[in-house]
């Protein structure tokens, strides 16, 4: 897969969504920032610095393909994964009990990777990830596998390592993860960079005017200026009505017109999920 | 290089702990001893068992010929051969010689009969006694006393000596022979072995897709040289406990046999004798004299270079087809092209074992993809060193070029799954910039 073009800044301390649909290169992206792939042009700088093998301490790689010695025991494949990064063996074995006591997977150090489950493997797998404590952690698709409840613990471990300063590229197409936890997004698309910038900047950016009102009776006599898209009953005579307004009014003047129609119980504007972003962007590009 | 070391280790460690590695090791020695040590048992116990053979001589000229030993007892019965026959059964012999009136320079007729198939020593008996004492009239017919015959007779057991740049040393073809074909079988099953074991290595973690994680951290050439030679040390220490295990069966099953020797000596090199009439010494050949025949430091030393060569020479085209596949049942057409220089060479060691300075030995031990298993086979009959030298280097030469080969093919190969792979594909990522 070939990428063209492809710029990207990632702020640090910052979780950085990494977005696209099957085969559009996030891979390949990817790969090349781990320095498993070398750029045919190009370069990775690491705050400043051109990537080099050396960084490889710093960085933690989550693929989505991912594995482990079905052979192994889980503390003897977290120390050597964490000594081929570099990690010293004292520091390695206290950092994975502290990790395995985290994630409540103390008890199976001593067993083999294949006695555990799908989930318990994809924790040791991210424990792998986060060991050597690197500043740039790379997670593809890290939720995959696992069930809502470890999805949650994850994520907050996910925070919890931002917090204490690390940055994080996170790939995926689950959008309401990226909803959640990402702070700055790119889109990529068939090679291509097609959408890049902060998720509140993007959310701005895309928005529709459009809000949503819920009142008692139905709605009489608007000014034409407002066009209603939709207006449904929902229980005992309230109503649940879609409003767009002209880019030159703001929403306090169509909520100054509603009072005097109706009495409304609930007024917000309609903010574009992710997932409709996504999906708009995507379509638009392909078409 | 540090890294390098950590994958070393683990493929060691996780390898040399298996339980099969164990069995295997501990046990493919004894099987062997005890194989061997069966057939021995066999043969000895057969010895012991007496047989009957019954004898008719209607010439008379074999009277008291026949002498019994310990494996055979002469019964001279004086009976009509039909009735013998027929009553052969209730007789209870093993066999029934029937020796009729024969003209000694025609002497046709005489007969062997027996219900199982005779022993071929006891055949070789008979007829021994048979000839030698139809010579024996025939000379005495030519007027030959019985002290000129006995003079006549000579007995010679031919000793075979080998001379060396070192010395005068006793051989022995045979153990020559069996040294040389055991060496080149041996060294092509560990290359087998060996090899397939860096495959299967590099197609688990493939298959696995641990191997991204391993190499965002290391380079795929350090974890494809650092899989090569953990497996080299497994083979080596398997190799190393089978000859220690080896000697010891040996030495305690010799010495449970009656043959008192200090083991010790066996694992020393047979000394060069000193002086010739030392040689000359007339010894009861044993099994001992026969082994100390032979160079076995020499022949393991020789054994554990062409071993490591020829092992970094194929486990680096192993590797390739680990890479280049995603399972084991797609390896077999890749790993075809690669067995054919050691089929060849085992087929070729019939040649080479009954020709070892010729032109086919000579160039099939110079050839990187065929000297490992040629060259074992040409050493226990002594190589000039410089033939030595060039074969070593030439492999050297050869495993240093087909991993570096290897390298480029396998760095791609590993991240690439499910396409169809074929050689083309190969060489496109053998070029391939990244």
């Amino acid at each position: 897969m070939a990428l063209s073009n492809v710029s990207l800044q990632v702020p640090g301390q910052s979780i950085f969504g990494l977005l696209g649909p099957n085969g559009a290169g996030k891979t390949t992206l990817i790969r090349i920032i781990t320095s498993i792939l070398q750029a045919d042009s190009g370069s990775v700088l690491l705050k400043g610095e051109k990537l080099n093998r050396d960084h490889i301490l710093n960085i933690g790689y989550l693929p989505e393909e991912r594995g482990l010695y079905k052979k192994m025991k889980v503390g003897e494949q977290l120390l050597y994964l964490a000594r081929l990064k570099g990690l010293k063996r004292a520091p390695a074995v206290q950092r994975i009990r502290i990790w395995l006591d985290k994630l409540d997977m103390l008890e199976w150090i001593g067993k083999n990777i294949e006695d555990l489950s799908k989930g318990m493997q994809q924790k040791i797998q991210f424990i792998a990830t986060v060991l050597h404590e690197p500043e740039l952690i790379i997670l593809d698709e890290p939720f995959s596998g696992f069930d809502p409840i470890n999805v949650n613990i994850i994520k907050d471990e996910i925070l919890d390592l931002k917090a204490k300063g690390a940055t994080i590229i996170f790939s995926t197409h689950r959008m309401e993860s990226v909803e959640s936890l990402c702070d700055h997004i790119a889109l990529i698309n068939k090679s291509e960079k097609i959408l890049d910038g902060p998720k509140k900047e993007i959310k701005h950016r895309y928005r529709t005017n459009k809000f949503e009102i819920d009142h008692i009776g139905v709605l009489h006599g608007l000014d034409q200026k407002y066009q209603i898209i939709s207006s449904e009953p929902t229980e005992q005579n309230r109503f649940h009505t879609v409003i767009k307004i002209p880019d030159d009014c703001n929403p306090n003047q169509l909520l100054t017109a509603l009072i005097t129609l109706t009495e409304i119980h609930r007024f917000s504007e309609v903010i574009p999920s992710m997932n409709d972003i996504f999906i708009s962007k995507v379509s638009e590009q392909n078409e | 290089m540090n890294k390098i070391l950590l994958v070393v280790k683990r493929e060691y460690i996780t390898r040399v702990r298996k339980k099969s590695f164990i069995v295997m090791t501990l046990l493919t020695p004894l099987l062997f001893a005890g194989l061997i040590g069966g057939l021995l048992w066999i043969a000895t116990t057969e010895q012991s068992e007496q047989k009957v053979i019954a004898v008719i001589d209607d010439s008379g000229l074999f009277k008291d010929k026949f002498q019994s030993t310990d494996d055979l007892n002469f019964l001279y019965l004086h009976q009509d051969v039909e009735t013998a026959k027929t009553n052969f059964s209730q007789l209870g012999p093993d066999g029934l010689l029937y020796i009729p009136k024969i003209d000694i320079y025609h002497p046709e007729g005489i007969q062997l009969y027996s219900e199982s198939n005779p022993h071929f020593g006891v055949i070789n008996k008979i007829e021994n006694t048979l000839e030698k004492e139809i010579e024996y009239l025939k000379m005495k017919q030519l007027g030959l006393d019985q002290q000129t015959l006995e003079n006549i007779e000579t007995r010679i057991s031919l000793k075979t000596l080998s001379l060396t740049s070192s010395g005068i040393k006793a051989s022995n073809a045979e153990a020559t022979f069996g040294t040389a074909y055991v060496s080149s079988l041996l060294i092509y099953f560990f290359l087998f072995l060996y090899g397939v074991q860096v495959m299967k290595g590099v197609i688990e973690e493939k298959y696995n897709r641990i191997i991204e994680v391993i190499i965002s951290s290391i380079k795929p050439f350090q974890l494809m040289m650092g899989k090569i030679l953990g497996i080299a040390a497994v083979g080596l220490t398997q190799f190393l406990v089978w000859v220690l295990l080896s000697f010891l069966v040996t030495a305690s099953g010799m010495s449970l046999m009656g043959l008192k020797q200090d083991p010790a000596d066996l694992i020393t090199e047979a000394a060069p004798l000193g002086s010739e009439s030392a040689v000359l010494q007339e010894a009861a050949p044993g099994m001992w004299e026969m082994m100390e025949s032979i160079p076995f430091t020499y022949v393991m030393v020789t054994f554990v270079i062409y071993f490591l060569g020829g092992y970094f020479l194929y486990a680096s085209l192993f590797a390739v087809v680990g890479s280049a596949v995603d399972s084991d049942a797609d390896s077999q057409q890749f790993m075809f092209p690669i067995t054919i220089p050691l089929i060849i060479s085992i087929v070729a060691l019939g040649f080479v074992l009954n020709d070892p300075d010729g032109q086919i030995a000579f160039w099939m031990s110079m050839i990187p993809l065929t000297s490992p298993v040629i060259m074992l086979g040409r050493i226990p009959f002594g190589v000039p060193f410089w033939q030595l030298a060039m074969s070593v280097t030439l492999l050297i030469g050869g495993f240093i070029f087909t991993t570096w080969v290897a390298g480029r093919i396998y760095r791609v190969g590993i991240l690439t799954h499910g396409s169809k792979v074929n050689y083309k594909t190969l060489t496109k990522w053998f070029f391939q910039n990244y």
